[in-house]
């Protein structure tokens, strides 16, 4: 099958072990985001694709061909670095046309697709300035066309918007993934900001000690989390504990009906993201609880109420300002088909 | 940081003691040593304070000429020897793990506690017929009979990259410790083989480093005197040599004066030469 595929894949640093047996499929022209907090391995995974580690044990396989043993530079592939690894003693155009000029083009190729590239990344005209002189944004774009420049099979990008603003970088994630879906190039990127991640993958991969937790589209990873790290790791959640029995599940001392629990489990986590939270007037049965705190950031409001000894968020938009102040008793409403059931 | 201006005489303060050092033992020695060069030999004494050209002008001679050509060309093979050698060597140790590279900078620094004497008669002696390394060669078959190697331009050049590849190695290694480990990476994932990526990477961004290394190696071997005579015939002798042999046992200070002279300003002119050069390319 066309596509990169990573079977089994085992990564061991002296006694730790840095990735444990990675299964990930990532099918022609898809952007796969490898997300988790530092030390999950997603560099390290990112790194044995590019060759630049070798796996313990388990195959990479690019295209149908087995490359596990194929070194770096004879992979064809694409790779932005966290620090860019611009060229210093090389201008611009230089820069970008390195990977022509090692394959042996002819000048004026080379010079034909380094202004193609340059106008793609908006920098008509920059060929011959040297790289120092030019902008973060700038820089960064640089090396993307850099590591585009031989039209690669795999394009790889290791935390590449980490060093800008947080403005410009929203920008270039979307630059960024329009690009992708432009040329339709197998993309992975290596990030450990889930805005990020949401903005531009077609699969977002959640990695934790070295394990996929769960691989699946943006949306599917938001509201159907796989575990309560990946339900924690993504956007803002409540993770509040149940008891259950034959007769329905119990949740902060309140019984809650229409949960889709498992036949047997006895205790779980309920994952419910605050946006589902709803307040209304206590009784009813509703879970009841005493309001803390009120944050109202302008464009959200976010309401801490505390109930049965937690402490849960409710999210909700100005139109629907809650009107409750702190010490107020109110009741909490959750509509079953919200509520994530997890093994706790 | 905000640095200001010094605006009173004491705020000088902490350049007076390098100031005065450097006047001491620099410019109040490089002076007497330019005034000597005027002076007049006396041969039934030492000599007396003149105003004469003689000394230069019996320096302008052709076998003065070629002694001069000898050790410019010495120097600059024993510049590049050790870069060469150094760079490779120093770069694969910078990437090498920590214990491996403290072991290697202890070994390269003990080198330099050797005294040259010592380099030179360990060289001699491992270069010589009856004790030296063609023996051994003898004893794996590969050379019929054990051979002198010494003394021969070969043994001086050796013995001389021996004694200046620590400093090279030193000099270049915090350069290469710096130097971003993914831009090598980069250069890889671009297509560029091992090799490749440290000629079309490594070399060009540490050129500034490596003409700096050269200059520094070439003026530390002009200065070299006694491995020349150990290991070498006197058609290998450097100018060191015959400033050495005029001012101690031909007890001619201005004309050994003149030359030491003559060799500062030959090799001022060659360092500024490089750097204008340097300067240049780096323009283009």
């Amino acid at each position: 099958m066309s596509g990169l595929t990573l079977q089994n894949i085992v990564k061991q640093f002296g006694q730790f072990t840095a990735v444990k047996n990675v299964e990930l499929t990532v099918p022609h022209g898809t952007f796969v985001c490898l997300l988790g907090p530092s030390g999950c391995g997603k560099t390290t995974l990112m790194r044995m694709v590019a060759g630049l580690d070798l796996p313990t044990s388990g195959a990479i396989q690019l295209d149908g061909k087995d490359i596990t043993n194929v070194p770096t530079h004879k992979r064809d592939l694409g790779m932005v670095f966290q620090s860019l690894a611009l060229f210093p003693h090389l201008t611009v155009g230089e820069n970008i046309a390195y990977s022509l000029r090692i394959r042996g083009i002819g000048k004026e190729e080379q010079k034909k697709r380094v202004d193609e590239l340059l106008s793609m990344i908006h920098l008509t005209g920059y060929a011959d300035r040297p790289v120092a002189k030019l902008s973060g944004g700038q820089r960064q774009r640089v090396a993307i066309a850099r590591a585009l420049a031989i039209s690669p099979k795999l394009f790889l990008l290791d935390e590449p918007l980490s060093a800008l603003d947080a403005k410009l970088r929203e920008a270039m994630q979307v630059e960024l993934r329009q690009l992708q879906q432009r040329l339709g190039i197998t993309t992975i990127v290596v990030t450990h900001d889930q805005r990020e991640a949401m903005t531009m993958a077609d699969t977002v991969v959640v990695m934790n000690s070295g394990e996929i937790r769960q691989a699946a589209a943006p949306v599917e990873i938001y509201r159907r989390p796989a575990d309560t790290f990946v339900a924690d790791f993504i956007g803002m959640t409540n993770l509040i504990d149940f008891s259950a029995d034959s007769t329905g599940a119990n949740v902060l001392g309140t019984p809650v009906t229409g949960l889709a629990i498992p036949a047997g489990l006895k205790s779980g986590v309920l994952s419910v993201r605050p946006e589902d939270v709803h307040l209304t007037a206590p009784g009813n049965g509703a879970i009841s609880g005493t309001v803390t705190f009120v944050r109202d950031l302008g464009g959200t409001i976010e309401t801490f109420v505390e109930a049965g000894g937690k402490q849960v968020v409710a999210v909700s938009m100005p139109n629907a300002r809650p009107d409750v102040t702190v010490g107020q008793a109110v009741g909490i409403q959750l509509n079953p088909a919200d509520c994530v059931v997890l093994k706790s | 940081m905000r640095r200001e201006p010094p605006q009173k005489l004491t705020d000088y303060g902490p350049l007076f003691f390098p100031a005065g050092m450097l006047i001491v033992f620099f410019v109040v020695p490089f002076a007497t040593m330019i005034a000597v060069s005027f002076f007049r030999r006396d041969p039934s004494g030492f000599y007396t304070p003149d105003f004469v050209f003689d000394n230069y002008a019996r320096f302008l001679s052709l076998f003065f000429g070629k002694v001069l050509g000898f050790s410019l060309f010495l120097a600059v093979m024993v510049a590049i020897c050790c870069v060469v050698l150094a760079v490779p060597f120093t770069y694969l140790l910078s990437r090498a793990k920590r214990r491996t590279q403290v072991l290697w900078l202890v070994a390269l620094l003990s080198i330099l506690s050797l005294s040259e004497v010592i380099i030179g008669f360990a060289w001699s002696t491992l270069f010589s017929r009856t004790a030296g390394i063609t023996n051994l060669l003898v004893m794996l078959g590969v050379m019929e009979q054990a051979v002198a190697l010494n003394p021969s331009f070969s043994a001086v050049l050796t013995a001389m990259v021996y004694q200046a590849l620590p400093y090279t190695v030193l000099v270049l290694y915090p350069a290469l410790v710096r130097l971003d480990p993914t831009l090598t990476e980069a250069a890889r994932t671009l297509g560029a083989s091992p090799i490749k990526s440290f000629f079309t990477v490594v070399v060009p961004a540490l050129r500034n480093t490596i003409v700096a290394t050269l200059i520094m190696v070439f003026i530390f071997a002009l200065g070299s005197y006694l491995l020349p005579q150990i290991l070498g015939r006197p058609q290998h002798w450097t100018l060191s040599v015959l400033i050495t042999d005029q001012a101690i046992y031909q007890s001619n200070m201005p004309f050994a004066a003149a030359m030491a002279v003559f060799l500062v300003l030959v090799t001022l002119g060659l360092v500024a030469l490089t750097v204008y050069a340097g300067r240049k390319g780096e323009a283009a």
